[in-house]
């Protein structure tokens, strides 16, 4: 579905990634974990572009997205993204910050997305929050909208930047419930996380980066029962 | 106590009544309000376009920008008006207002273009990267996101210049247009009185302010509909 051929990326004189090679096949719940600045989000940003690669390839769906050809705009409605930060629109209402997108590109019309809204909504526990405003959520519920609002253009593909670092602690929860929810569905998703306990529980596969570098992959048992990387064993020492 | 009273009456028909010089005033308030409305509009769209080639990575267009609001910013808007009046407008068959207005359209758009830069650029990152990993275009993003939430950011700013603007439209008597300040000052010359008359003006544009301010606070509170906590 995703194939990462020898990512690499630069921030100026700073390579960030250093050679990535991945591939991300349907269904699978890929998990990424790693300290700060290893470059796991930049990874995650590279997948839709919302950071150019410098160097590489990336294939979504056997089509070559980073040859500067392809209509990136498409390939991004494929691909739903979450960020840490929620990034609701302030300015719409949270039926207007999920029906936006399809709508605008005409993918449904209003009456039709706004059907589709109130089922998302329905099922990240918020359907009497359809008229509220961004401002009126507890962080919880902004990050479940912000997961509904990705799910509105129906992609194929959902990558969630660290959707709970921003969090107060009880509602980390409410949000990973809904991801695992959204994992048992089938969907195929990479998560970047520091939460180890629901990547032992969800994950299909676990990467471990650091320094720009995949240093180990493998399933959560392999990876946090058997850690065969010095780095991998360290970083697991000091998070679990 | 009433002789003074009496001698103020006399003054006030001496200025306002005879002559039915009050009619110069409410001409004057029309050309007031329709140079304004118009270099408003002018200065907004047009601003709006320089804060866009400000703004972009293109060069040519920034530099643009940048020397248009360089020089607008450099140079005090009475010689503006008299420039654009006399040199540029002098041979075009257009009525003296709509050039008036085309001059405080093009002053204005110079502020309100740094007005709109500062607002788009309040707009956090996250909103832009949320707009376009949804698969909106740039463009989309510009418009559905960003720039509704610049506008209530600025809004104050904005209603600021737009009462900066219409308290600047006194000088058009400059170039011969009868504005408030204008009948003022005309009533002042033809009577030899110089308090009824400025006072009147003061007031007058002190009423037309206070009715735009409130005007323009209905739209504000409409706007922060979406704060409510």
């Amino acid at each position: 579905m995703i194939r990462v051929n020898n990512l690499h990326k630069y921030f100026g004189d700073l390579e960030v990634l250093k050679g990535i090679d991945e591939h991300i096949h349907p269904g699978e719940v890929v998990v990424v974990i790693g300290p700060s600045g290893s470059g796991k989000s930049t990874f995650l940003r590279c997948l839709n572009l919302l950071e150019e690669p410098t160097k590489g390839e990336i294939y979504v769906d056997d089509e070559l997205i980073t040859d500067g050809k392809v209509d990136v705009n498409l390939v991004r409605r494929k691909m739903g993204m979450v960020f840490q930060q929620f990034n609701l629109f302030p300015h719409l209402s949270i039926l207007g910050n999920i029906t936006l997108a399809p709508v605008l590109l005409k993918k449904m019309t209003k009456e039709e997305a706004k059907k589709r809204a109130f089922e998302l909504l329905e099922m990240v526990g918020l359907a009497d929050k359809a008229e509220a405003y961004p401002a009126q959520l507890s962080g919880g519920q902004k990050q479940r909208v912000a997961i509904a609002r990705a799910l509105a253009m129906d992609p194929e593909i959902m990558l969630f930047d660290e959707p709970t670092s921003a969090l107060d602690p009880e509602m980390v929860g409410e949000v990973l419930d809904v991801m695992k929810d959204l994992a048992h569905k089938g969907m195929t998703m990479v998560i970047v996380t520091h939460e180890m306990g629901f990547a032992r529980e969800v994950a299909s596969r676990v990467l471990f980066i650091d320094q720009g570098v995949v240093m180990e992959s493998g399933t959560p048992e392999e990876l946090f029962g058997n850690p065969k990387n010095e780095r991998t064993k360290s970083f697991l020492s000091k998070v679990l | 106590m009433s002789k003074w009273f009496a001698e103020l009456a006399a003054v006030f028909t001496k200025c306002f009544i005879r002559k039915n010089r009050y009619q110069l005033l409410l001409s004057g308030i029309g050309v007031t309000v329709k140079v304004s409305l118009l270099a408003v509009i002018i200065g907004v769209l047009l601003g709006f376009v320089i804060a866009i080639c400000n703004l972009s990575k293109n060069k040519v267009l920034k530099t643009i920008g940048g020397v248009y609001t360089d020089i607008i910013r450099g140079t005090p808007s009475v010689t503006q008006l008299l420039i654009i009046y006399f040199v540029i407008f002098a041979s075009v068959d257009l009525e003296k207002w709509i050039i008036a207005a085309i001059a405080f359209g093009i002053n204005s758009a110079a502020y309100v273009s740094e007005i709109f830069r500062a607002g788009i650029l309040s707009i956090d990152k996250g909103q832009t990267e949320a707009g376009r990993s949804l698969g909106l275009s740039a463009s989309q993003t510009m418009t559905r996101i960003v720039i509704p939430q610049a506008i209530k950011n600025v809004f104050p700013a904005l209603c600021n210049e737009f009462i900066v603007l219409i308290k600047e439209t006194a000088i058009v008597g400059y170039v011969g247009i009868m504005d408030i300040q204008k009948a003022g000052d005309f009533i002042k010359s033809a009577t030899y009185e110089a308090f009824m008359p400025l006072m009147a003006t003061a007031v007058i544009y002190y009423v037309l302010i206070k009715l735009l301010t409130s005007v323009l606070k209905i739209f504000e509170n409409a706007l922060r509909k979406s704060d409510v906590r």
